[in-house]
This record gives structure tokens, C-alpha cells and sequence, in this order.
């Protein structure tokens, strides 16, 4: 089940790399999710062994994605009244 | 099965390189939408039936409707998503970089049970069977409580962005939809199923997958559909009753864990009283979940007048 | 014996069509033009794949409880389908999409 670690490693790097280059705000939403979820397959993933998932990560996890989706909803609300003060979903420091 | 894994995690690396890096934001969403509900079946390969409730549920299900709702609200607002088309070499290289220490990570760990056969060991003393639930409630009830507190201030952090100000207004946009079309149809039938799922799957928790989380989520989504399909309106936050049931669940949690001292320490529930403290926490707690996702993902109020 | 190997070719088949129906399914989604005939491809397909798959795993559950769990899974699908389409369409239409 290495492969799932790996695969979340993966999904780290490819979240990080749309955090950064992405412009669009809710694009850097999606990004954040998605290197939220890479860390918690990677997480879960290490804990396997013999069938089975360590509970422990599994309940962190699960505490995890909760928290994540608060943040995300945090941070769409701010894109959201961001985007109707400014008309845009460009943060100003990025803008070209 | 080799063949399956492999297949899955390519599939999931697709996915969200599509959600990350592709063309538009709308098609971006519902790829993170099926990367979510891939990620999920993940879960199930890796035997962590509790995280792939979780993660179809919420990740993949209420972030969904999060974002779908979010590119609507932007496109309404007339800020479209800038095109950047180009691959952005440093940043790629400084990612892939990460990337490589962390799979050099992965490979250098040697596998072990980890702290499963402690858990075992001491899961008779929990109140719970099922492991996850165990941990979760007991075990590391620490980490429990002070997410429901965070999920509460998330929904405090919202009501600010209120719109004109108006911040005890009803949730979110006002939706509407035809009275006697498929949306208001399902929207009537759906629910009281939803019910009886959401409430199985807190019940189930103590001894198989499920839990407060899945089930409060399960119930959050059949408020926020009620309310989609125009049936009923989102409830505004001068209400007493809402901010109850906002408050009850990391109220309670918190009451028992101060109960607790009486036997030890601050959440340390005696064995013989376990399982009903437990269960009532569970219960309460699974109510102010539903309640705070379900505000959260109908967003701040947007001036649609209290109920 | 032959009742299981009967059983056992009943599922098969059954999963075998609705896979089917799936892969057609799928190919609407990546085929169509617009929002709408996607959506109507992947709703109709794949509520009869997910109905087939269930029919067809019915034949190996080891009891009833199974089986009436299996068809509540396809009926809540069901209905969780419809709606989200409905909403998605909703969405799609509020942005302007054909």
C-alpha cells in the first residue's frame, strides 16, 4: 500500500505547485484541498500494515477533513467579498 | 489487486492534476469533486471505512456544493478566473522538489502496527467497539473538542462577510425554485431518508464505521438541499433556538470532560459510565454539526431578509 | 452446487451489463457537447449500471438484510442523483451555459 503514500506525496507537491502559480483565488481553494488531502493519504497510507489502518491517523484524519472544510469555507467566503469589493478574483500583489 | 491500485492512484493523480492545472474553473470544480469521491475509495482499499465515509461525505460531497456555489457567486459578481496557461518553471521545480523529499520519506519508513495494538489493548475501557470512534471520542477527545470549537469559529469568521453588513439575515443566497418541479419533488422526499441515515450512522459508530462527523454531515446535507430547492428558508442568527444548537454539542462535550474530573482528570470518562457519556455527546454533538456545516456552506447572509 | 454456479453466472452477467451501461455512461460525459446532454447521459446510464451492479451483487449476499440494503443503496442513488443533476443544471443555467 506504499503506492497510496507515494500517491499522496504526489498529490502534496501537485497541490503546492497550484497554490503558488494559480492567480485565481478560488483556484488556490482547490489547490489548498488538495494538498490537505494528499497529507492525509500519505498519513493514513504509513499507518497501513497487515489489512489494516491505525486508527489513530484515521481519527486525526477525520478531525482533519472537518477542519478543512471550515477553512475552505472561510476562505471562499473571503474570495467571494473579495471579489465583489474588487471585481476580480486577483489578489493585488499578483496582479501583472 | 496490484493492478487496481495502481489504476486508482493514476486515476486520483489525473484528477486532481485536472482540479489544479485545468482549463476552467467550473470543469476545475467537478474534477476535485471526482478526485474527492476517488480519494474516498482509496480510503476503502486502505480498510479505513470511517475516513472514506468522511471524505465522500464532506471532502469530496458539502466541499463540492462549497466551491460549485463559490465559481457561481464570482461568476455573478462578474470576476471571471485569469487565464495562466503557462507552467510556472521555478515554482514547478521548487513543488516537484517537496514532492521528492516526501516520497524519499515514504520509502525509507519501515511499515509497523503503530499504536493499533495499544488501541486494541485498551479499547474494552473506551465504551466504544469501534476503534476509530474510540479515538476519537476517547482516547484523544482533546482533539475532538477543540475541532468543533474551530468549526464554530469558522462560522463566526463567516457572518462578518455579511452582505450590506446585514449579518443576522438569512444564510446565504436566496433560492429559488419551481414549486411543483423534480428539484422541490426530491427536495421533499430526500430529506426524511437522509434522517434516518444521518441518525444510523451516529448509532452505528460505536461499533462499526459511521460516527458524529458522517452522520452530522449527512444531516447538514439535507438541510442545505431543503433550502436549495426553496422548500425552506435558511435560518437567520438572531435566532435563539439556532445559536442553541450551534453551542449544545461542544457545550456538552466540554460539561462531561469538566464531569470527568471527578473521576481523574479533565475528559477522562470512567469505564462503567463511558458509553452513555459517549453516546450523549455524540448525539448532541452530531446536532451542532449538521447546524454549523450546513450555515457554512450556504455562506455568509446576502441580504435576503431573516426568517 | 448448481445453484451457486448459477448464481454465480447470474452475477456475472448482470454486473458484466451494467458495466455496460457505465462505460456508455462515461462516454457521454466525455463525448457530449454541453452541460445538459452530459448530465443526461450520466444519470440515465448509470442509475440502470448502478441498478444492475446491485441486481447482480443480490445474487451473492449471504441474506435478506443484504439484499434490502443493496436496493435502498441504488434508491437513495437514485434520488441523490436527480437532484444533484437538477442542481448542477440550475448552476450551469445561472451561468449561462447551453
Amino acid at each position: 500500500m506504499t503506492v497510496y503514500a507515494v500517491t499522496g506525496a504526489l498529490l502534496v507537491a501537485l497541490g503546492l505547485y497550484g497554490l503558488i502559480a494559480a492567480r485565481g483565488l478560488l483556484r488556490r481553494v482547490v489547490a489548498f484541498n488538495v494538498v490537505g488531502s494528499g497529507v492525509f493519504l500519505m498519513f493514513g497510507a504509513l499507518g497501513w500494515y497487515e489489512g489494516h489502518t491505525d486508527p489513530v491517523p484515521q481519527a486525526l484524519i477525520i478531525t482533519g477533513i472537518v477542519v478543512a472544510l471550515s477553512a475552505s469555507a472561510l476562505a471562499v467566503g473571503l474570495v467571494v467579498a473579495h471579489a465583489r469589493v474588487s471585481g476580480g478574483q486577483v489578489l493585488e500583489d499578483d496582479a501583472p | 489487486m496490484a493492478v487496481f491500485d495502481l489504476a486508482l492512484c493514476t486515476l486520483i493523480l489525473l484528477a486532481a492534476l485536472a482540479a489544479v492545472a485545468g482549463p476552467g474553473l467550473f470543469r476545475a470544480v467537478v474534477f476535485f469533486v471526482v478526485y474527492g469521491v476517488l480519494i474516498a475509495l482509496a480510503w476503502v482499499r486502505l480498510g479505513a471505512p470511517d475516513v472514506a465515509l468522511a471524505e465522500a461525505a464532506i471532502g469530496a460531497g458539502l466541499t463540492g456544493v462549497l466551491l460549485l456555489g463559490a465559481v457561481g457567486r464570482l461568476s455573478r459578481a462578474g470576476a471571471d478566473e485569469p487565464l495562466t496557461s503557462r507552467i510556472d518553471w521555478p515554482v514547478a521545480l521548487a513543488a516537484g522538489l517537496v514532492g521528492a523529499m516526501l516520497v524519499w520519506a515514504v520509502l525509507s519508513l519501515a511499515p509497523g502496527p503503530g499504536l493499533a495494538p495499544a488501541v486494541a489493548e485498551i479499547l474494552p475501557q473506551t465504551g466504544v467497539e469501534n476503534p476509530v470512534t474510540a479515538v476519537l471520542l476517547n482516547l484523544r477527545a482533546w482533539d475532538t473538542l477543540l475541532e468543533s470549537v474551530v468549526l464554530l469559529a469558522a462560522l463566526i469568521g463567516l457572518w462578518p462577510l455579511a452582505r450590506g453588513g446585514a449579518w443576522q439575515a438569512a444564510a446565504g443566497p436566496v433560492h429559488h425554485a419551481l414549486p411543483d418541479g423534480v428539484l422541490a419533488g426530491f427536495g421533499r422526499l430526500l430529506p426524511p431518508v437522509a434522517l434516518l441515515v444521518g441518525v444510523y450512522l451516529v448509532w452505528a459508530g460505536a461499533y462499526q464505521p459511521g460516527g458524529a462527523f458522517q452522520g452530522g454531515t449527512v444531516l447538514a446535507a439535507a438541510g442545505v438541499l431543503c433550502v436549495m430547492a426553496g422548500l425552506v428558508r435558511a435560518p437567520g442568527m438572531a435566532a435563539p433556538l439556532w445559536r442553541l444548537a450551534l453551542v449544545a454539542g461542544p457545550g456538552l462535550f466540554l460539561a462531561l470532560g469538566v464531569a470527568g474530573m471527578a473521576f481523574g482528570g479533565f475528559l477522562l470518562f470512567p469505564t462503567a459510565l463511558a458509553k452513555g457519556m459517549i453516546l450523549a455527546i455524540e448525539m448532541v454533538l452530531t446536532l451542532s454539526i449538521a447546524v454549523t456545516l450546513a450555515l457554512m456552506v450556504l455562506g455568509p447572509p446576502e441580504g435576503g431578509g431573516a426568517q | 452446487m448448481t445453484l451457486d454456479l448459477l448464481r454465480l453466472l447470474l452475477t456475472i452477467a448482470l454486473t458484466g451489463a451494467g458495466l455496460v451501461f457505465y462505460v456508455a455512461g462515461t462516454l457521454g460525459l466525455l463525448r457530449f457537447p454541453d452541460t445538459f446532454s452530459r448530465l443526461h447521459a450520466l444519470t440515465k446510464a448509470d442509475n440502470l449500471g448502478l441498478g444492475l451492479l446491485a441486481l447482480g451483487l443480490a445474487f451473492q449476499a449471504p441474506g435478506w438484510a443484504e439484499v434490502a440494503k443493496l436496493a435502498l443503496i441504488w434508491l437513495l442513488a437514485l434520488l441523490a442523483a436527480g437532484t444533484v443533476a437538477q442542481l448542477v443544471a440550475r448552476a450551469a443555467l445561472g451561468r449561462g451555459a447551453r
